[in-house]
């Protein structure tokens, strides 16, 4: 892992991969998603609106992802000082934030028709409304230690205890009684047809590449911003000497 | 810890001790949440401990089959809610959404009135975690299984 702490090697790998897998991730994304759209026949209950599922599911299990990411990446940071592991973590915040807000509008959509109603407080929903305020609490901490130039251990510790949501959403619909289904899809199970679910896993393969593409092209720029810092104090010190 | 463990192992161990308790934490919380975070209270609930008369509550469960039926109005439903344990004689006057049909569930806001009939004033229906296009319909499971292996074949 340490092989890529050197930012050099990290920056090559990741300027020859960022194109690659935002390219492939949205031509993959739009094909499962129009596939969803036009090919997939009416579900036998929801009708047409079972078509949001190739965006929402997608987009919930990819906001769980960016938070699990998260506190990989600080666990890394915390652990090992991995000098990568807290650029990361500030790079999956917004996508993942993004996807959440996608499954929580998505999924209001599809409950009107479908319940009967926008919102309910049951577990769920909840707990995914959770998440979205701990990104936002986590893209605040973290940006704010970074114009301070503090070090981001507060926010790796903030990311680590955040994960504690991630098993209470996936239980939510388990442990407690709620509006929102059961799983649909567990260990090698799925109560989906399969005239559903191809397009529902190749849209998560295309939106997982985008994520992907993403997280790289924004650590590129935050490792391109702690440069150009650091270059204009180089600057300022030497213009500070030649004053003297 | 000072019996030659190396920093990084501490810190390790430090953060997994430290996890261990938070996850530990959540879990009881989310244990101790169980009544309380549940969204709606099954027949069987309401069974074991009835609510006061005109308490709003909500309850959910599956719509008996054969058991709606429209009053003379025609907007007032009444249907029965179980859970396979108990059952709960429902009233609704209102438009009900379109996912309501026998034998799915149902989540209806209101409260019980002194006969023991639960007057709704919100119904949602609750889908359930089957995906299944609109020709496979009515099929039973032998006939599903049949069709899927001509598909796969």
């Amino acid at each position: 892992m340490h092989g890529f702490a050197n930012p050099a090697r990290f920056l090559k790998i990741a300027r020859w991969l960022t194109m690659p897998l935002l390219v492939s991730g949205l031509v993959i994304s739009m094909c499962a998603v129009l596939w969803g759209l036009t090919q997939v026949p009416p579900d036998r209950l929801m009708g047409e609106t079972v078509r949001i599922l190739f965006v929402h599911v997608p987009a919930a299990w990819l906001s769980m992802g960016g938070w699990s990411a998260i506190a990989i990446a600080s666990l890394a940071e915390l652990v090992w000082r991995h000098p990568l592991a807290a650029i990361a973590a500030r790079a999956a915040a917004v996508p993942g934030a993004t996807f959440t807000a996608i499954c929580l509008a998505t999924g209001s959509i599809w409950g009107r028709p479908t319940w009967g109603t926008w919102w309910v407080w049951d577990g769920r929903l909840t707990s995914m409304l959770v998440l979205l305020f701990l990104y936002f609490g986590y893209i605040a901490l973290s940006s704010s230690l970074a114009r301070e130039g503090q070090s981001s251990r507060i926010a790796a510790i903030f990311g680590l205890v955040g994960a504690i949501n991630i098993p209470i959403i996936n239980r939510s619909v388990v442990w407690w009684n709620s509006l929102h289904q059961p799983p649909s899809i567990t260990m090698g199970q799925s109560a989906i047809d399969p005239v559903f679910l191809w397009p529902l896993l190749i849209a998560t393969l295309g939106f997982s590449l985008l994520f992907g593409g993403v997280v790289l092209a924004r650590m590129r720029a935050i490792l391109a911003d702690i440069q150009a810092e650091a270059r204009l104090r180089r600057k300022a010190l030497q213009a500070e000497e030649s004053l003297a | 810890m000072s019996s030659g463990l190396k920093p990084k192992h501490q810190r390790l161990v430090l953060v997994v001790v430290a996890l261990v308790a938070l996850v530990g934490a959540g879990l009881l919380a989310a244990y101790a949440l169980r009544n309380q975070a549940s969204y709606f209270y099954v027949p069987a609930d309401i069974a074991a401990a009835p609510p006061q008369v005109g308490q709003p509550i909500r309850l959910g469960g599956m719509v008996e089959n054969g058991s709606i039926a429209t009053a003379a109005d025609g907007v007032t439903v009444q249907f029965v809610v179980q859970d396979g344990a108990a059952r709960v004689p429902v009233s609704y006057t209102g438009i009900v959404p379109a996912l309501f049909v026998e034998g799915s569930g149902v989540v209806a806001e209101g409260s019980m009135n002194a006969d023991g009939t639960f007057i709704a004033d919100n119904l949602l229906a609750k889908h359930d975690e089957n995906y299944m296009p609109r020709e496979l319909e009515g099929m039973s499971t032998a006939e599903l299984r049949e069709e899927l292996q001509e598909t796969v074949e």
